[in-house]
């Protein structure tokens, strides 16, 4: 390796000695050298998801492991509250939106680095979009939206007719949560790792309190802040929704709560409390972030240049007792719904869109209702907009072989609802229909019936 | 500005305002501000750290720009401590920010004394000897300290001090204090008030399950010799004779019973871990002794008196099946026990004090009622000085580590629960890369450069380390055993270099054991943190 000249002192001086050195517990494919430093910096696309405590750290952290053009979307504006930790952020961005603030700050510092902020829901994002970026970062706080993302990921992936996923289809994800001194930190890629909904039973359900116990025999403080919230609220102000993030709401809340307790002589009730408890806030330290973070990020350098040996697959983090780190490999479920090859439909031709669609709300493991279908990017049916609604409405008659170009077996996604947990939300799967008794070949002969 | 308490929330949610106010009091001082360190200090800052000095001689170089977010374009060529320093007022105008331009081996060497006037060092980047002297000084000086480092895809973290006493440990999973298989007078009395067979099936499945267990256990306990459940079947029996109980399906407070029956087998009186705190010889006190080992001296004897086997009662009781007058009924009968062990115990920590020559009101009373909730909790860290670890480490330890035979950790979860075999190597590399980091300082301190540092001479530096290497572990007592080929090739690659990720998570988690030192909540490592960036195994060694 010829030396650095002496007269250009190279601003990536540690990341070089990573990037253009070979190693030996390293990756199959890496190819130490000058241009895999510089593909990293001006071609791999990094997003990452959040801009909070664990989004700040990511944009950081990745900027200076080498990633130079990355993008970043949240929908949340800033509050007094994320100053402890979110350190991109100061007294005077409050009120504005995250991802703008952080995108500017990170780039006013280090030089080269182009972020562009996405100040909207991840929902309201085309799923090509995320196809265009090497690898997903999560710094997310809720399991929704990492089934989410983790749905939409999946989705790109194919299989080949012996079942093996498409290398090129497979959109890594390194996702990352913390609470308190605790946390986790995890590398996803669809089709051989497990992805999230393969290992949701990881998430404990919520705690909800029984009806009975908040209206007949509340004991605990919890018990009369939750009747307040739940119950009270409603009956006093029938139509308006609760909002947390309104200070009269939940001072309203307190005081009813605290009137409760008072009444069955129960101590502890607080305003600081009565917030913890109706906005589930988790606590939040900028340590437990870092850590977590650059976890991620150093996982993601791997993903993208293969320099080092990857973490497999799950990393769990608790420094509250002591300090325990821990690697657990888990294993792919082979039938998981959303990174598998697809949930298997065998019809007949003659099947129309209507019928296939009524089929899906049967079909035991699916359960879908209000779904809308697309076969390799073309909208066969769409729920919503109106507009594309009435366009597509016409396809519901026809066959769905007709539709799907007379291919004997071909993959298509669906999105629509579903039920979890008695809670109706929304999914997007992959399905694998093949028609019944049409050979391999696509032959003009062969036309279905009506 | 924004309100102090407001943006502190969520830290206030863990630690609470005695922990804050314990961070704001605090003094800081940090050796190398070199991303390391530089991320370790921001933490806290944004944590509301009281004052920070940061010490490091070097300018900032134009390589400094592409791993530390401290720094940046303007500040090339200027002192990096001023830039860090001045970043990090920044970030939190309430902290105390101040700098010195110095090499940390020339403080060690020509200025030991300034270290007295910090709460705690957190040196980093620092080689072997400096260690050594700087943890001499800073055990003189009763500063505590931290060392933390980043090398490439490897780095750790290690506490040095003499002794860290935490009452507020605040363990995640604790078995509650109910005393179901020892019920005092006034509990069991309450019990007695309470019919297990009364009629309204309503009322029938409120009892609260403490209620019902007390009074079973004590059934029990009349027919079976004054004993309670010890074998299986008997203990299957009693579970039996409380499902006998249930009237119907629904009794949810009869299968809390049937749940919580365990708390009745469980042995009376204090943990080993507690009975270990209790005979250490700190508990034989004078007037040197700290507070801590006063009130543990205290709580000997209670135990050994008016608590008959047990430490203070703790008082508080878990949410439970029940009418709301009975739950609030029990917990008025736990917080009452409670408050009478507690004016016991304050009145023997008084009488040590008097005995030991202190004022007798010297301890708050806030400290001692926090010490009887958290009696059966407390925990004592203690660290071996650098100087010792290194020259004489835990031989059996250490080769235990080299040779992997315990290997404890890593199992592989196959499908939903299911777990095959342990992998062996999870020590393995872990204690490689730590002799491997001595090793390296050895290596620099004989060729004035770090193995790998120039792309030039990264050929023959490996053969180098690895010879440094194998005289260290020969110097340890630990002839003949390999460190893997691999790995010394891995360090040479590295090269010295301190990634932005490695010293980001190696930082964090400096970070994290500085807080849990301050606020004295919670429990800090023991041992040293071995970070192993290659696969994530990372370990704690106990050397």
């Amino acid at each position: 390796m010829a030396e650095t000249a002496a007269t250009q002192p190279s601003r990536s001086r540690d990341l070089d000695k990573l990037l253009l050195r070979p190693g030996n517990l390293v990756g199959p494919r890496f190819e130490p050298s000058a241009q895999l430093r510089d593909d990293v910096q001006n071609h791999a696309r990094v997003l990452v998801v959040g801009a909070g405590g664990l989004g700040c750290e990511l944009l950081k952290d990745l900027a200076l492991s080498g990633f130079h053009n990355l993008d970043v979307i949240d929908m949340d504006r800033i509050e007094v509250t994320n100053l402890n930790r979110q350190f991109l952020f100061r007294v005077e961005d409050v009120g504005k939106p995250k991802a703008e603030v952080a995108a500017k700050r990170v780039m006013e510092r280090i030089s080269g680095v182009n972020i562009v902020p996405h100040f909207c829901r991840i929902e309201d994002k085309d799923i090509d979009f995320y196809n265009d970026f090497m690898i997903i970062a999560l710094g997310l706080d809720s399991v929704e939206a990492r089934s989410y993302i983790n749905n939409v990921a999946c989705s790109f992936l194919e299989y080949d007719s012996d079942d093996n996923p498409l290398e090129e289809t497979i959109k890594p994800m390194v996702d990352g949560g913390t609470e308190g001194f605790k946390g986790h930190a995890r590398v996803i890629l669809p089709g051989v790792t497990p992805c999230f909904e393969c290992t949701i039973w990881l998430f404990p359900p919520q705690v909800k309190f029984p009806l009975c116990t908040l209206a007949e025999t509340p004991r605990t403080a919890a018990h009369c802040i939750e009747y307040a919230h739940l119950i009270k609220w409603n009956e006093a102000h029938g139509g308006t929704a609760f909002d947390p993030d309104n200070p009269q709401h939940m001072k309203w809340v307190y005081d009813e709560a605290a009137k409760r307790a008072e009444l069955f002589g129960i101590p502890g009730v607080t305003y600081s409390f009565t917030q913890g408890v109706v906005k589930n806030i988790i606590p939040a330290i900028a340590s437990t972030n870092a850590i977590i973070s650059a976890a991620c990020t150093l996982e993601t350098l791997k993903i993208a240049t293969e320099c080092s040996k990857t973490m497999s697959n799950y990393l769990t983090y608790n420094g509250s007792e002591g300090l325990h780190t821990k690697v657990a490999e888990f294993e792919r479920d082979k039938d998981c719904l959303v990174c598998g090859p697809g949930v298997l439909i065998e019809v007949d031709t003659s099947v129309t869109l209507q019928k296939f669609m009524n089929l899906l709300e049967e079909h035991p493991k699916l359960q879908l209702t209000k779904a809308s279908i697309t076969h390799r990017g073309k909208n066969l049916y769409m729920q919503a907009p109106p507009v594309l609604e009435e366009m597509t409405r016409s396809n519901l008659s026809l066959p769905l072989f007709e539709l799907m170009g007379k291919l004997s077996k071909d993959v298509i996604h669906v999105n629509g609802m579903t039920n979890k947990n008695n809670q109706k939300v929304s999914c997007l799967r992959k399905l694998r229909v093949t028609f019944k008794g049409v050979d391999g070949v696509t032959d003009m002969d062969t036309a279905g019936g009506a | 500005m924004a309100e102090p308490k407001v943006k502190y929330d969520r830290q206030l949610r863990i630690w609470g305002e005695q922990g804050q106010a314990a961070l704001e009091k605090s003094s800081i001082c940090l050796l190398n501000c070199g991303p390391t360190g530089s991320e370790t200090l921001k933490n806290l800052v944004l944590g509301g750290i009281g004052s920070i000095t940061v010490v490091d001689g070097s300018k900032v170089e134009v390589g400094d720009l592409g791993n530390n977010f401290l720094v940046d374009e303007s500040s090339v060529g200027q002192s990096k401590a001023k830039c860090v320093s001045s970043f990090l007022q920044e970030l939190n105008d309430s902290v105390k920010a101040k700098f010195v331009e110095e090499y940390p081996e020339a403080l060690i060497e020509t200025n030991p004394s300034f270290f007295s006037q910090f709460t705690l060092v957190i040196a980093t980047q620092l080689v072997e000897s400096s260690m050594i002297k700087l943890d001499r000084i800073c055990r003189e000086a009763n500063v505590i300290l931290i060392f933390a480092r980043s090398y490439g895809l490897t780095g750790f973290v290690r506490i040095s001090l003499k002794e860290h006493t935490v009452i507020e440990s605040k363990p995640e999973h604790f078995l509650d204090d109910l005393r179901l298989n020892n019920p005092w007078l006034e509990l069991k009395s309450f019990a007695d008030s309470i019919d297990l067979t009364v009629q309204d099936p309503v009322a029938h499945k409120h009892i609260p399950y403490v209620v019902i267990l007390v009074k079973m256990a004590d059934e029990w306990a009349k027919s079976h010799g004054g004993k309670l459940p010890s074998t299986r079947e008997q203990k299957k029996e009693f579970k039996d004779l409380l499902k006998a109980r249930m009237v119907s399906q629904d009794e949810d407070n009869y299968k809390e019973a049937i749940e919580a029956s365990f708390k009745v087998f469980a042995p009376r009186g204090i943990s080993l871990d507690l009975q270990r705190i209790l005979n250490d010889s700190s508990s034989e006190v004078d007037s040197n002794s700290s507070d801590f080992w006063v009130l543990v001296a205290a709580l000997k004897e209670f135990i050994a008196n008016e608590g008959g086997g047990e430490a203070p009662l703790e008082g508080s009781i878990p949410d439970m099946t029940s009418s709301t007058e009975q739950y609030i009924n029990l917990q008025n009968i736990y917080l009452a026990k409670a408050e009478a062990d507690f004016l016991v115990m304050e009145q023997l920590v008084r009488s040590i004090l008097k005995k030991i020559g202190r004022d007798s009101n010297s301890i708050p009373k806030a400290t001692i009622r926090s010490f009887c909730k958290n009696a059966r909790k407390l925990r004592v860290c203690r660290y071996r000085s650098i100087e010792d670890e290194f020259n004489s480490p835990n031989l059996p330890e250490l080769q235990k580590y080299l040779t992997d035979e315990d290997s404890s950790g890593g199992a592989t979860f196959v499908g939903r629960g299911a777990m095959a075999p342990p992998k062996p190597l999870n020590f393995h590399i872990a204690v490689g890369i730590y002799i491997l980091l001595r090793a390296v300082d050895r290596f620099a301190a004989n060729y004035n450069s770090f193995p790998g540092q120039f792309d030039s001479a990264t050929d023959e530096d490996i053969p180098r380390l690895k010879s440094a290497a194998i005289s260290l572990l020969s110097d340890l007592g630990c002839n003949g055993t390999a460190l893997a080929e691999d790995l010394i090739n891995e360090m040479c690659r590295f090269g010295a270099a301190e990634l932005h990720a490695v010293a980001a998570l190696v930082g964090g988690i400096a970070s994290q054991e500085v807080i849990k030192l301050i606020t004295r909540q919670f429990v800090p490592m023991s041992g040293t943190y071995i970070f192993n960036g290659i696969d994530h195994k990372s370990q704690l060694l106990s050397l």
